[in-house]
């Protein structure tokens, strides 16, 4: 299990692509945002939070079909699945390996970006916690839309079109406990909510992906 | 197989059941039923829809926008039941592989996206007079376009598979897993926005039930939709399995040519 998450990695710091185009793409919708709804810092503090979960999400969304797709090609993939390591394991792994290239610096990176959108200090910390906690369900929940998709030759945008309705209870309590945090109030509920839904995503989406893995393998 | 596997199959309690999965035996079933889901539909949706658009009084502060309820109502019903059935057959589908069970999941679903966009427009059209705005991010609302996005990424997914089998073990995973995310993104909504819809106002607790004078034609017309979408089903269904049949004669004259 260790050697697949260090094999990923490596493959996805030297074929380049992954981690640095998300966190490009991130930028740039970050950027993007205020030249749309005007400078007012006011108004971008408001949306702040939001917009960075937004932008995280598609930065996300960007690079999820990196995740089974080149292995699906190479024959990696079957290897895999005659491989003593179940499946289910490798699901993991792959996701937990698409996270630290996507996810965590995103994560790392959405405080610095946030001084564009001019939010609030505390606002910072929560938008880093939230996205800390989040991040991990959108990267798993993502693997599992990678592994339907798996066999299809343009299967991007129709996975585009099935990952994203289920990213949007992750969106819906990681950003309103970001913009609750921002403003002083108690966001205890959306965060152990989403919480739940990352702790819930990890255990039983694996099975669900391998699954799908397996049919796309036969 | 092994005869001890024959005997426990025989011996299932619930064959009568999973004998009409055997698709010569289930249109042969669904032949029979069709009419009567037909004569069904059409005896209680006409006097229903017309008993309610034509012949109920116009209720305070509604005025004749009330009689949209017999369309908005029965539509938006059955587009959440719609789902759960298809998530039923799904389960079957992968639980027990009968062929008639996946198709018809495949068959349902297009009637479910069209009940979730009937629901939609006409809580729309009502919207506008009652709340005066089309469209507003209120809970059931939200869920519902929510819902019709799921529906939209199942069938295409339907689409975009080439073998029948691989698309249906495929969706049936999906419908499975967008059926929890679809129940989480409901209360999540809830939590994320305070809605403009009454509470419950059809339920069998009678408290807050709306008046008898507009419930029976309600009732109706919900069991006029449910008898419409039976026919509508059956119709897709059988469709689908002459569709499968057609494809395997093809196949068969092909490798008979080759």
């Amino acid at each position: 299990m260790i050697a697949l998450l260090i094999r990923d990695l490596r493959l996805a710091m030297r074929a380049g692509g992954g981690f640095g185009l998300g966190l490009a793409f991130f930028l740039i919708v970050t950027v993007l945002v205020p030249f749309g709804v005007g400078p007012e810092s006011a108004t971008l503090a408001r949306i702040a939070p939001g917009i960075l979960w937004v932008g995280a999400l598609l930065a996300c969304l960007l690079s999820l079909d990196r995740i089974f797709q080149l292995d699906y090609e190479d024959g990696t993939l079957d290897l895999l699945a005659t491989a003593p390591l179940p499946m289910e394991g490798a699901v993991a792994v792959k996701a937990l390996a698409h996270w630290l290239v996507t996810g965590l610096p995103l994560t790392l990176s959405a405080p610095v970006f946030a001084t564009l959108l001019n939010l609030p200090g505390t606002g910072h910390i929560w938008v880093f916690v939230t996205l800390l906690i989040g991040t991990p369900a959108l990267s798993m929940i993502g693997a599992f839309g990678a592994a339907l998709t798996v066999g299809l030759k343009r299967g991007g945008l129709l996975m585009s079109l099935l990952v994203l309705p289920l990213y949007i209870p992750t969106l819906i309590f990681g950003a309103e406990a970001a913009t609750r945090g921002t403003e002083g109030m108690a966001n205890a509920t959306p965060l152990a909510l989403m919480a739940g839904i990352t702790a819930g995503s990890i255990a039983l989406l694996p099975f669900a992906a391998a699954a799908a893995i397996r049919v796309n393998l036969r | 197989m092994t005869n001890a596997q024959r005997t426990k199959q025989a011996d299932d309690r619930w064959n009568w059941l999973w004998e009409w999965a055997n698709p010569v035996k289930f249109m042969a079933l669904s032949g029979k039923v069709l009419p009567f889901a037909a004569a069904i539909a059409a005896l209680t949706l006409v006097p229903g829809v017309i008993w309610g658009f034509f012949f109920t009084p116009e209720a305070d502060k509604f005025g004749s926008s009330v009689k949209i309820i017999y369309v908005h109502v029965p539509t938006a019903m059955m587009a959440i039941n719609i789902w759960v059935m298809m998530l039923v057959a799904s389960l079957i589908w992968i639980v027990r592989r009968h062929q008639v069970s996946a198709l018809a999941a495949k068959a349902a679903a297009l009637i479910g996206m069209v009940m979730t966009l009937a629901a939609l427009f006409t809580g729309a059209i009502w919207g506008e007079p009652m709340w005066g705005t089309y469209w507003a991010w209120d809970p059931r609302l939200t869920s519902f376009l929510i819902l019709f996005l799921f529906y939209l990424g199942y069938m295409a997914l339907w689409g975009a598979i080439e073998n029948p089998d691989t698309a249906a073990d495929l969706t049936a995973v999906l419908c499975i897993v967008g059926s929890v995310f679809a129940l989480l993104s409901r209360y999540a909504v809830n939590f994320w926005n305070q809605g403009l819809h009454q509470g419950a106002s059809l339920s069998l607790d009678k408290q807050e039930n709306v008046s008898d004078v507009y419930w029976f034609p309600l009732v109706l017309t919900l069991v006029g939709f449910v008898a419409l979408f039976v026919l509508l089903l059956l119709i897709r269904t059988r469709t689908e399995v002459r569709l499968r049949r057609l494809h395997a004669l093809e196949t068969r004259e092909r490798m008979i040519d080759a």
